[in-house]
């Protein structure tokens, strides 16, 4: 039986359905993170897990104890929070010690845990500080100290670094990752950035319009999207329409050019219409590049990203996006450059709605 | 040219406001004919009327203090948290105190809980003495609501009631914990506003019949020429140390808004 299960869960505000039908079991010790776009319900499921909102159906459960009855000072969650949500009237030993003081735990007790979780995060030097005396990050990673110094059954981390800036939230990233893999917690992780998403998590809920799209590993979410949302959420993929040729042999034709798929296409016939996604880094117009599989097309432009350089392809009525290596020795195409994209046929992927 | 009607508006309201003040401060040192002393603030110090009035009147401020705060605190903070549509109706209603006379207010107290009423509180000294705390808590009330409704603004009230939710704490623990000591330097604002009303409040004393400061004042004035004077620069001065009070414990706070 799963430690975190979620069965059913619903959430309307009035009329408006925030969250559907939503189904997740999450294993004990494991990294889940709830990605999707601003309303898309994913924070809404966080706090139904915390207790601050109630589901409209559904039952939540926690180590095989339903929680609806709970409030949520009984249900033993961690919480972090975007806006950090220190008390700013306790300076961050009192910030750490206070779920603590709360359970009633012993003095002694109380401070060596302080120390340790201080140890954790890296800053036993700044107990005495008060919240408004340290940066975003410093605050975040007392956040982070304070929420599994009560040794939470689970840990909720909401959006936790969408408020600092981008190198301090790679750090901390793999900070929290490191910390949640060392002391085993369970967590769920919500945020909007894909790169966070797949750089720390187990595995990955994509969230769309209240409903999980796809749940899977970041390897599965980013290399075989099952969803046109996910496909173009996650990554940067290309979708490409076309019409079915031939369902059999997997033909496929966009624009007026004609492509085999690695599989024959299911449940469609000659005709119909067929949305294809493909990976940035799965082309090349390289000389000798390998594929079993190209599309001809017309530069539309070009844009250099350091290591990378991303060029933009008209074929047919769509706009194929692939990045190459950027080579000093070789000059970039430019803007009306006729080119041909060599792939491989596995990686033209059939997106359903 | 500008400048100058600047600084001439300044120095009128400067003289208009300070003026008097002189004069009064002034008069009240002229007791003792030819010389100035503070003879006048000797006779109403040495006063035992002016020790049982003063100190009743302290002790009322006091409980009204704490009523208030034990009223109003949690009020703001529910109406914040969970109820924020229901804010203008509820300031609404702690402006009403401003706009409804005291006298009508205490002509109410007295009708609805006089010996005669189902709750005689006016039956009794210790009735009438809450009565009177009452009274000057509903006076103070659009003060001390909007200090701490002020306060509370500068904190994420609602994220840190789920912080400390989801550390375990409860709503008592909250409210004494965590909102409360954010909102201090509000609240004891509120606190010496409420002081200084209930120091020089009349109308309500006056009628209930009890020994308060400001009844005392109005005796004094009625009968006397420089001690009026002196108790009125005394009342002043408390009013006045009160708002430095205010300005004081301001400074004295640790801690800075959390960033949002």
């Amino acid at each position: 039986m799963s430690f975190l299960s979620l069965t059913s869960i619903k959430k309307s505000f009035g009329p408006v359905h925030v969250v559907h039908d939503f189904n997740m079991n999450i294993e004990k010790g494991e990294f889940v993170s709830f990605l999707g776009p601003s309303g898309c319900g994913k924070t809404t499921v966080l706090r139904m897990i915390a207790g601050f909102e109630t589901p409209s159906a559904g039952k939540i459960v926690i180590n095989g104890k339903d929680q609806g009855s709970l409030k949520p000072n009984q249900r033993n969650i961690g919480m972090v929070f975007q806006a950090y949500a220190l008390f700013p009237n306790m300076n961050v030993h009192d910030n750490v010690a206070f779920g603590l003081k709360i359970a009633g735990t012993d003095k002694s007790e109380i401070d060596a845990r302080v120390k340790q979780m201080l140890g954790l995060i890296k800053l036993e030097h700044l107990a005495d500080r008060f919240p408004y005396q340290l940066s975003g990050g410093q605050q975040q990673r007392v956040a982070l100290a304070r929420a599994i110094a009560v040794k939470p059954q689970v840990l909720l981390l909401d959006e936790p670094l969408s408020a600092l800036d981008a190198k301090i939230r790679v750090s901390l990233r793999e900070e929290i990752r490191q910390i949640q893999q060392q002391l085993g917690i369970t967590t769920v992780f919500v945020t909007h950035d894909q790169e966070e998403a797949l750089s720390i998590s187990d595995r990955i809920v994509v969230m769309n319009a209240g409903r999980a799209d796809q749940i899977g590993t970041p390897f599965e979410i980013y290399n075989t999207p099952s969803t046109r949302f996910v496909a173009s959420f996650v990554g940067t993929l290309s979708i490409i329409e076309g019409k079915v040729a031939d369902p059999a042999a997997g033909a496929v034709t966009i624009g007026n050019q004609q492509v085999a798929l690695k599989e024959p296409i299911a449940g469609m016939k000659g005709g119909d219409s067929i949305s294809l996604a493909l990976r940035p880094e799965a082309g090349s117009i390289a000389e000798g590049a390998t594929g079993d599989t190209s599309l001809a097309g017309q530069v539309v432009s070009t844009s250099f990203l350091g290591s990378v350089i991303r060029t933009r392809l008209r074929v047919g009525g769509d706009v194929i996006s692939f990045d190459m290596f950027n080579n000093p020795g070789v000059a970039p195409p430019v803007s009306g450059d006729n080119v041909t994209l060599r792939f491989a046929a596995k990686d033209l992927l059939v997106i359903r709605e | 040219m500008k400048k100058i009607w600047a600084w001439g508006a300044l120095v009128f309201g400067l003289l208009y406001f300070t003026l008097p003040l002189i004069g009064m401060t002034n008069f009240s040192l002229k007791m003792r004919r030819g010389e100035y002393s503070f003879d006048a603030y000797q006779k109403v110090f040495a006063d035992p009327r002016f020790q049982e009035t003063f100190s009743y009147s302290v002790m009322q401020a006091l409980f009204t203090i704490i009523f208030g705060v034990l009223l109003v605190v949690p009020t703001a903070y529910w109406v914040r948290l969970k109820l924020p549509r229901l804010r203008p109706v509820i300031e609404f209603i702690t402006l009403l105190p401003l706009v409804i006379p005291a006298i009508v207010i205490v002509f109410g107290y007295i009708r609805l809980y006089n010996t005669s009423s189902w709750l005689p509180l006016t039956g009794s000294l210790t009735g009438t003495n809450i009565l009177l705390m009452f009274g000057y808590a509903t006076l103070a009330l659009p003060y001390m609501y909007r200090a701490v409704d002020t306060g509370l603004r500068t904190i994420d009230v609602a994220t840190l009631t789920e912080a400390a939710q989801s550390l375990g704490a409860g709503w008592a623990t909250i409210l004494a914990k965590i909102i409360l000591p954010n909102v201090l330097v509000a609240v004891l604002s509120g606190a010496f506003l409420t002081f200084a009303i209930v120091i020089g409040e009349f109308t309500m004393a006056a009628l209930l019949n009890r020994p308060a400061f400001g009844p005392y004042m109005q005796l004094l004035g009625a009968n006397r020429a420089y001690e009026p004077a002196a108790l009125a620069v005394i009342a002043f001065g408390i009013t006045w140390g009160c708002l430095g009070l205010i300005q004081l414990v301001s400074r004295f706070q640790k801690s800075a808004p959390p960033k949002a």
